[in-house]
């Protein structure tokens, strides 16, 4: 307890909400859209009126989860919902490195989150704890997947009613993944951009909390923690590049955000860093309008197995490619072929298994290692932001089958010797 | 010929606080004058001064972006339902 004491006598820093267009301000509540030129709400604070400044000492004393950095949050309580989420493990990469030929390449592990194995549950940590603030009894989502999952479990531990909105078409695993926590699931007939409007024209007429509409503004600042924790499990120092998934290009902005705030908050020495965005090519409306040099995004009809992040209508696509180009990072696109052989590199480099989105991610870092594009001696940290097991239909048929051997030693010696002598994908699942 | 439009709630002030406005237009260019006459200044809220609409206002006819048909020169018919939703969502 004294450690949540030590983080609770900060106050808080919240200031209001402001167009990240016009600059309009507004009062903090559940709005995501400027009633003047229907920009984005963003939430800014005024870290001065803390009653003590952050220091690394305070923040290290903190709850070994988000929480740590609750002064850097847009909720005012002293009781978020803390549910272990965040404080992911951050790897130095040996493996990967090697094949890649970088020789300071760290992976950001949220395949491991808690409690829903995902980095959505940094963001929704943060929409509920602020929803329960606003006065919200029920809490919605439009979600690829992964938010459903994070907003029906953690919705449940708050005893907060859920009802969520998914397409129709979601892997298995992600639907089960929701269903499990008893929430209402809404599966649409149609991608995800459809769900979303559905969701926009929703929010406003039963008065439930949607994490990522009405209470965006908050909820997207849950992504800064993914800034903070690379930070400080650097030894309190910024990376030289990161390279990470977009889908709305929400996360790629607010990891920029978390490292500036920390910057000027004296945490950690100023440094350039070089942001690069990943896309699957099967959806990549805001890798396209980089590579034309395009300030606006076409919208695309998403057709890809990555399909946690195959938003065609992505919301701060224009933002992330201000990002990219500010820090002299990229955005690139992969193929779907390449997003599975993503998936298998890390998996058999660094034993960990992610979904569709991180085999997107790592496939892009591998393009821009073999483009040239990632020196190897610069601190590169690559997010890893879900988990292989919720969307294994991606991968099977690729990985092979276990040998079938009678449990006899004759059995297993003729099943080895083939396991050697023959290629993973030829081993039949007969019995050997 | 009538459209009716869906009208999002930042721009309810604009409608009398109505949620779906009728509309004539044979094209959402002319859609959009033809609110600006029954609503005096939304003209302003969705579009910038050289007139298009504005990077994060989406336009929806019969459910289907207009950035996927001709823009503001899709063809309007009666009985069309046009949505017009923030792009601010999702993610």
């Amino acid at each position: 307890m004294t450690q949540t004491l030590a983080n609770q006598s900060h106050g808080s820093a919240l200031k209001a909400l402001k167009c990240k267009e016009c600059g309009a301000e507004y009062e903090l509540q559940a709005t995501h859209v400027c009633e003047y030129c229907f920009g984005p709400l963003e939430v800014s604070y005024d870290f001065s009126r803390l009653s003590q400044p952050i220091t690394r000492e305070s923040i290290e004393a903190g709850p070994n989860s988000i929480w740590r950095y609750r002064s850097f949050l847009p909720v005012e309580t002293d009781n978020p919902i803390d549910v272990g989420t965040g404080m992911t493990p951050l790897l130095k990469s040996h493996r990967l490195a090697r094949q890649l030929g970088l020789e300071n390449l760290y992976i950001k592990n949220d395949a491991v989150n808690m409690p829903t194995l995902s980095f959505k549950d940094r963001v929704v940590s943060v929409a509920l704890t602020r929803a329960q603030e606003l006065g919200f009894s029920t809490v919605s989502c439009a979600s690829t997947g992964n938010l459903a999952n994070s907003t029906a479990a953690i919705a449940t531990r708050a005893g907060l009613d859920c009802c969520v909105f998914i397409p129709a078409d979601l892997e298995a695993g992600k639907v089960m993944g929701t269903l499990i926590y008893g929430p209402t699931v809404m599966a649409v007939q149609g991608n995800y951009d459809q769900v979303n409007r559905l969701c926009s024209e929703v929010a406003n007429t039963h008065g439930w909390g949607f994490v990522n509409i009405n209470l965006r503004p908050y909820y997207s600042e849950g992504s800064k923690t993914l800034g903070y924790e690379v930070a400080e499990q650097l030894g309190w120092e910024l990376p030289d590049h990161i390279v990470a998934p977009l889908a709305s290009g929400s996360l790629f902005t607010k990891i920029y955000k978390g490292f500036r705030e920390f910057v000027d908050n004296g945490l950690v020495d100023d440094k350039a860093v070089r942001f690069s965005g990943a896309q699957a090519e099967g959806c990549s409306p805001i890798a396209q309008a980089y590579k034309e040099d395009r300030d606006f995004i076409n919208p695309v009809k998403p057709n890809t197995i990555a399909k946690s992040i195959a938003i065609g209508n992505p919301a701060d696509g224009v933002y992330a490619i201000d990002i990219a180009k500010k820090t002299n990072g990229t955005i690139e696109s992969v193929t779907d072929a390449e997003i599975v052989e993503g998936m298998k590199l890390l998996a058999e480099t660094e034993g960990i298994f992610t979904e569709t989105a991180g085999g997107t991610t790592i496939a892009v870092l591998k393009k821009l290692v073999d483009a040239g594009k990632i020196n190897p001696d610069e601190k590169t940290v690559v997010y890893i932001t879900g988990n292989g097991l919720k969307t294994q239909e991606a991968v099977q048929g690729y990985i092979g089958q276990p040998f079938a051997i009678e449990p006899k030693l004759d059995s297993f010696e003729r099943a080895l010797e083939r396991s050697r002598t023959l290629d993973r994908l030829d081993w039949q699942p007969v019995l050997v | 010929m009538s459209v009716t439009v869906l009208i999002p709630t930042p721009l309810q002030k604009l409608t009398k606080n109505q949620a779906t406005v009728e509309c004539d237009g044979g094209s959402i260019g002319e859609l959009l004058e033809s609110l600006e006459q029954n609503c005096p200044g939304i003209k302003a809220r969705l579009c910038d001064e050289q007139g298009e609409l504005r990077r994060f206002v989406n336009f929806y006819v019969n459910n289907e972006d207009i950035r996927f048909l001709e823009g503001q020169q899709t063809a309007l018919k009666d009985g069309d339902e046009v949505s017009i939703i923030p792009a601010i969502a999702g993610g």
